[in-house]
């Protein structure tokens, strides 16, 4: 059995020679280029574009612009689509725009035959605008005579939604009651991954290819066809390796732009790569979410009414809109269930970049919100941080009515023992009491909840394929993407010790290609090891069962007597070897009488979800006058269920903590309030943590196993940055008794808080 | 394409003699990898933030997205390919970053890898701020570091000759649990 050994990648020596093929290293040396010319305003309309000047130069082959394009307008966000039209994306994009609604919104398209070209040109051509007023914060947005961002939403809220419990305005009444208030506020961030988006296209026998950087091909494949007003078997998407997505790369960023402009050209293969400022600017960045939180509680900590109400920043255009905030509102009333619960959650555009998917999907905001405020509870109260999350966090055996998910084990519980003995959390709580002084030290913790997978939002469906070789070898194929996170040697994993194969028998396509891959959705939601792992056990079974049948031809053994075990036919009631798989693979396809090519197909429907849970511990030493954190210790501890490859699992939550670090302390996009322009589109200027920005990073796992899953395992991607905020910003109010609302906390935020509490 | 100017650069790349013509405004990055195909030199973003570009120029390791190609006249570059064995065997530091989990999306790895190689001379070991400053010009949004720093920490010591301290976690990685308790 392979399931629960660290395996090397099955990637990972193309990776170490660099040999590896990305977007761009398959395209061809005779590719055009193209530029997008980006508006020089935040928000107004195209009067007119003269390209008279960037045609000129040498090399151009075509400038097209947004009076140019189809009419069709399409959604973006990398969401299954539902045949139900009201369960459908918000389709607000247009493949260029004369109805500019953010700085550097997308306004013509340079195709020339090579970079210098498509770039000299792109920067001649000529744009007029009748200018509007911008607006980047989500409540000024909301307030009468804001500027309107799109004409079908006058107050630019793209969505609201509430929910009510009980009865929050009789329960207040109640005698005694403390109440506890706080804003807490999250900025925009970027995914950086460090391949920047790219794609790039052709049109082969009268159809459109494009191969680009996505999680999702066969999301992207319908919303090419939707851009284009093409059907939809006119378009095959092709995703090469990945250089990271991050949720980025989890919707439709520019390849209908790009499908387009290769049918501009007579079909000539056309790139669009971005650079790292078009990354920043024009692809999707985290929402900013603001939470306004009241609790009223009795002294013993108990939560008797809560509301909360949150403004979820857009941006420019809806892309996953109001599913991020959705997503944070549902956690709120189930973390720390309350009888009486008031929750409104407003999603607003904004002239900022537009906000989308990213690692989290609404859970970093909320855990730091949520997180934060149960600190300042625990605070006003006097009461122990870790005694009154075991008093009043989702109990073991909660089950959430809508999802019917399950906290079936004492995770919470375990999770935070790991903490307390790793940190030795009481001693230093002690240790770090009445500190004075420049330089403080403080510890705090942070707990973390995350959905696996999207059901019952919307459809989670994973097909798989299997077929076997005649060395007994078989390829594996699923939806599911690799993009960087280990799913393909997870799959082979899977694959190998459900079939009975030797784990070097397994080769899994890691490319996905619409025209030849079974349906799934992509590689979101942590969804991958859960919803493909479905699938693969489905398919492997069957085809397993479909193998052992048609062995009996030449075994005349009956299947039920027999198994596949590390690649060969074996009599289990005495386990003799009868054949080798591929000795079965050869005979059954080179049978002139009745041949078999040894196939199998599945799709699994997925009706179940999963509850993914752990903590984060952190350990801070605050230089007051330098108003600056150092981090000492951070540790995550997670229950993903079964580690399917431990070492391949530690090195997702890392990665996690790490961008959960920068959250917390450094990255921010920061744009002019006069302009809208996002000043800092860079890697310089937007503080991306180093090596040297981190301390060790601890991880360990709590293996419960989870019951409605095929391997055991769920959630694990995404949540290892939700507790990471938090718990430094509970640290660091254990350290200087300043409790924080905003993020980053870098040393510009510490020192108006540090100079308002009158410590320097 | 009249104001366009060519030059013809002569260089060792990978230990070979080569040759391209090439549009003087062109980086070695599109050099490397649009003249002679060495796809491991990856573009983040070509203005020598990220580090994913990084190969080695006469000894020193260079962000080759901000060196003209023209400037690789008659210099000796390495690229990640020069590191791999004639039959493809994998370098020590290739070896240690494939066994030490250090790879993930394998974008910035080439960088790495190269920078890491530069760095660690045979028989120094350098402190752990040491090391992570020397390589803390490379972006790596995936793997938190933390694997690539014990990748380059284990090259070190084998290139030293000795072994790499190991740090005991108290706790182990995956932690037992017992009628529904954690055991430490």
């Amino acid at each position: 059995m392979v399931i629960g050994k660290s395996l090397p990648r099955v990637d990972a020596y193309d990776k170490a020679t660099g040999r590896t093929k990305y977007t761009e290293d398959l395209c061809t040396p005779n590719t055009y280029v193209a530029r997008i010319v980006h508006a020089t305003i935040g928000h107004g309309y195209v009067k007119s574009i003269d390209t008279s000047e960037a045609e000129k130069v040498p090399g151009v082959v075509k400038v097209l612009t947004c009076f140019d394009t189809p009419p069709y307008k399409y959604p973006t966000a990398g969401h299954p689509w539902s045949t139900d039209p009201a369960h459908q994306d918000v389709a607000d994009r247009s493949l260029l725009t004369s109805h500019v609604r953010l700085f550097g919104d997308d306004i013509a398209l340079v195709i020339a035959e090579d970079d210098v070209s498509a770039t000299q040109a792109a920067r001649l051509v000529r744009a007029e605008y009748e200018e509007l007023p911008v607006v980047l914060d989500a409540r000024e947005a909301m307030k009468e005579g804001a500027p309107v961002i799109h004409e079908k939403y006058p107050n630019n809220v793209l969505s609201h939604t509430s929910s009510r419990k009980g009865n929050y305005e009789e329960a207040i009444k109640e005698p005694g009651l403390i109440k506890v208030e706080g804003w807490y506020d999250t900025p925009s961030v970027q995914h950086c991954h460090i391949e920047n988006f790219i794609c790039t296209s052709y049109m082969e026998n009268g159809r459109i290819v494009v191969l680009s950087s996505t999680q999702i091909p066969h999301i992207v494949r319908r919303v090419v066809g939707q851009a284009l007003g093409i059907p939809w078997g006119k378009v095959r998407i092709i995703k090469p390796y990945i250089g990271g997505g991050f949720g980025d790369k989890q919707d439709a960023l520019y390849e209908p732009l790009c499908a387009w402009a290769t049918t501009q050209v007579g079909g000539h293969p056309v790139k669009l790569d971005l650079s790292r400022e078009e990354t920043f600017t024009n692809c999707r960045v985290r929402h900013a979410i603001l939470f306004h939180i009241i609790s009223y509680v009795r002294p013993d900590g108990s939560m008797v009414a809560r509301k909360l109400e949150m403004w979820s920043n857009q941006g420019a255009y809806a892309s996953h809109g109001h599913s991020i905030a959705a997503k944070a509102m549902g956690a709120f009333p189930q973390l720390y269930p309350c009888d009486n619960v008031e929750c409104d959650s407003y999603t607003v555009f904004t002239n900022r970049s537009v906000a989308g998917a990213m690692r989290g999907y609404g859970m970093p905001q909320a855990s730091f919100a949520y997180e934060c405020h149960a600190e300042d509870i625990v605070m006003k109260l006097g009461l122990d941080p870790i005694q009154f999350r075991r008093d009043h966090l989702m109990p073991v055996g909660y089950v959430d009515g809508f999802s019917k998910n399950e906290l079936y084990s004492d995770t919470f519980n375990q999770s935070m023992d790991v903490g307390i003995k790793a940190f030795d959390y009481y001693k230093k709580r002690d240790l770090y009491r009445n500190q004075t002084g420049d330089i403080r030290r403080g510890i705090g913790m942070s707990v973390f909840w995350y959905n696996t997978a999207v059901f019952p939002i919307s459809l989670e469906t994973s097909s798989c394929r299997m077929v076997l070789n005649q060395d007994g070898s078989v390829q594996v194929q699923v939806g599911e993407t690799e993009i960087g996170q280990g799913a393909d040697t997870a799959y082979a994993q899977m694959t190998a010790d459900t079939l009975g194969i030797p784990f070097e028998n397994v080769h899994v396509v890691s490319n996905q290609d619409t025209d030849v891959t079974p349906y799934g959705t992509g590689a979101y939601a942590s969804r991958q090891t859960y919803t493909a792992g479905m699938s693969i056990r489905m398919c492997a079974e069957a085809f397993k069962e479909r193998i052992l049948k048609v062995a009996f031809d030449y075994t005349r053994m009956q299947p039920y007597i027999c198994d596949i075990v590390d690649g060969n036919i074996i009599r289990v009631t005495d386990g003799r070897v009868l054949m080798t798989l591929g000795d079965l693979a050869t005979e059954a396809l080179y049978n002139p009488k009745d041949s078999h090519h040894l196939t199998m197909e599945k799709t699994a429907t997925i009706r179940s979800n999963a509850y993914s849970f752990g903590c984060c511990f952190a350990e801070v030493e605050v230089d007051i006058p330098l108003c600056h954190v150092k981090l000492l210790r951070v540790m995550n501890v997670h229950d993903c269920g079964r580690l399917i490859n431990p070492a391949l699992a530690e090195g997702q939550v890392e990665g996690g903590m790490s961008m959960g670090i920068g959250y917390a302390l450094s990255e921010k996009m920061i744009y002019d309030q006069k302009t809208a322009r996002l000043l800092n589109n860079n890697l310089l200027d937007y503080k991306l943590s180093t090596t040297m920005d981190h301390p060790k990073l601890e991880v360990h796992f709590l293996e419960n196993e989870e019951p409605t899953s095929a391997f055991g395992t769920k959630a694990l991607g995404e949540p290892p940055v939700c507790p990471v905020a938090p718990a430094i910003r509970n640290a660091i109010l254990n350290a200087t008794g300043i409790s924080l609302h905003e993020l980053p906390m870098d040393p510009h935020l510490l020192f108006r808080e540090f100079k308002a509490a009158g410590l320097i | 394409m009249e104001d366009r100017q060519y030059k013809m650069v002569h260089c060792y790349v990978n230990g070979k003699e080569r040759a391209a013509m090439v549009d003087v405004r062109s980086s070695l990055t599109d050099m490397l990898r649009n003249e002679f195909g060495l796809t491991s030199v990856k573009k983040g973003c070509e203005v020598g933030e990220c580090g994913a570009c990084a190969v080695i120029i006469d000894g020193d390791c260079y962000d080759s997205c901000i060196y003209l190609a023209v400037w690789a006249e008659g210099k000796h570059i390495t690229t990640l390919e020069g590191l791999e064995g004639p039959n493809g065997e994998l370098s020590d530091i290739q070896q240690a970053f494939v066994d030490e989990t250090a790879i993930q999306c394998g974008f910035c790895s080439p960088g790495f890898m190269l920078e890491a190689h530069h760095v660690l001379k045979p028989g120094v070991i350098y402190t752990d701020d040491e090391l992570r400053k020397k390589l803390s010009g490379h972006l790596c949004r995936c793997t938190g570091y933390e694997n690539i720093m014990r990748a380059v920490k284990k090259t070190m010591y084998q290139r030293a000759g000795m072994e790499m301290p190991v740090e005991e976690d108290r706790i182990p990685l995956s932690v037992p649990i017992e009628d529904g308790k954690v055991v430490l």
